[in-house]
Parts: structure tokens; sequence; C-alpha cells
């Protein structure tokens, strides 16, 4: 999986491409809690656009780090879901407690 | 129900072989008939639920063997079934209950079997402590109402 990191302001931009798994999410916890330890960033957003698979162990990684956020009062966004994607968050109950968002232009808005 | 075809995978419980583990059941499935691109990513998932639950309970400090045995079911079908031989499941109620986890400090999310079930049409699971885990599970194309009036 590749991880693509920009901070713009206070919103760090993850964007995703290839499969967050349970191998995969390791290498994802450790990129975004490094920048957050940075203190530069209070929001994140996803973007899943490139995104070809993921499981529950992905919801796990994401579920965590908006857990680390909201101690802080920051925010956390997704944007760019595929159809599968979605009905996880949806399942999950992901969606409710972040925003989601078709594209990354409409979720910075909001964040 | 018949046996058209059938396949057998087995690999260490590494997480490196997730990937391959789940798009190799994909391929297989495809055997059974035009899976739609949600279809194909609900069996991708349920498998690397049934097997990455399988790394991580399993065999907890060591490495051990995952099969996994596929089956081509008369009627459009695939039977999946995951098993181990590591440490089983003591209460296999408990276990399956939504969000239950006995390993949320690793961040786990105890929706596996959840999912399991939501993008399966069968899903059933036998364990002995000390002996391993065996999940089950089966789905069927879905008809379209132009392929039922042929």
């Amino acid at each position: 999986m590749q991880i693509n990191l920009e901070t713009r302001g206070h919103v760090l931009i993850v964007r995703l491409s290839g499969e967050l798994d349970h191998h995969t999410a390791e290498s994802l916890r450790i990129a975004i809690e490094k920048e957050l330890d940075r203190d530069i960033v209070s929001s994140v957003l996803l973007n899943l656009n490139e995104l070809t698979f993921m499981d529950s162990s992905g919801l796990g990684v994401i579920l965590g780090r908006y857990k680390r956020l909201s101690q802080v009062e920051g925010r956390m966004a997704a944007c760019c879901l595929n159809p599968h994607v979605e009905r996880i968050f949806k399942l999950s109950g992901l969606n409710s407690i972040m925003g989601i968002y078709p594209t990354e232009k409409l979720a910075l808005a909001q964040l | 129900m018949e046996v058209i075809n059938k396949m057998r995978l087995s690999f260490p419980s590494l997480s490196q072989n997730e990937s391959f583990a789940r798009q190799s059941v994909a391929a297989f499935a495809l055997q059974a008939g035009d899976w739609t691109l949600v279809e194909m990513d609900e069996i991708m998932t349920a498998v690397s639920e049934a097997v990455t639950n399988a790394i991580i309970h399993a065999y907890e400090e060591v490495v051990g063997e995952i099969h996994i045995h596929a089956s081509i079911l008369t009627g459009n079908g695939i039977e999946i079934v995951v098993e181990d031989n590591g440490i089983g499941i003591a209460d296999i109620e408990q276990a399956m209950e939504p969000l239950f986890t006995t390993k949320g400090e690793q961040e786990r999310t105890g929706m596996g079997f959840s999912f399991m079930e939501s993008f399966m049409d069968r899903l059933s699971v036998s364990s002995a402590v000390g002996k391993g885990t065996k999940v089950r599970m089966v789905k069927w194309l879905a008809i379209s109402p132009a392929d039922e009036s042929v």
C-alpha cells in the first residue's frame, strides 16, 4: 500500500492507494502517528480514491486515529470512497462519526 | 448440492499472505459464475476476515499453517472453509458477538464475524480448544429477474 501525505494548513491529507488490511494497517498507523506527534495538524482527511481493498483491520486503524484526534478535539473525514468501502463504513457506523465526502475539495471545506 | 470443482490452499499464518489468499479464492470463485464487482469484494473481504482471525488468534507466538478449502457448487455457489490447528475458541457464541474482541489493545474492532455474516449467505464456526478452528462460509450468485424467466 502506498501512503501519500500532504499537510495543508491544519489538515493532514492522507492519500492511500492499494490494499488496507491487517498486514498494511501498521504502516498506516505509524505514518499518521508520526505526523500527529509533530503537533502541526489538528485534522485528518483520508482520501481513499485509489484504495482497492479494505477490511475490518483498516477500520481499526482509522478508528484508533479518530480516538486520538478526538482527545484533542481534532476532526477526521474521508473522501472518494468506492461503493464497497462506503458499505463497510456504513456497516461499522464509522460514517456517523466522521464526514464522508465525494471529493477532496468538499471534505477540506468542512475541516 | 454437488461439488463441481474444488481447490486447496495452505500457507503459513503470516500477514503478508492475507492478500494473495483472498485474491486466490476470488479467482477460483469466478468458476461459479459472473459475480458482480461488489460480490467479488464481499467474498474477498470475508476470506480476509477469516484468514486474519487465524493469523492473529490461532497461533499466538508461533507461526502455524492455515488451510483454505474451496468448492464450486451446482447452482452457482461457492463454499469456502478456512481452517487452522491453533488454540481454538472456548466460547464460539461470545466470539461471534458483534464488536467482541480479545485483542482490543491491538486496535481490533471485533467486526470480523459480523462482516463474514453480512457478506456471505451462510456462516458456521466449529472449534475445539487446543485443537483448532474451522470457519465455513457459502455464497450463492444472486439470480437476476431476466435469468429467472428462462
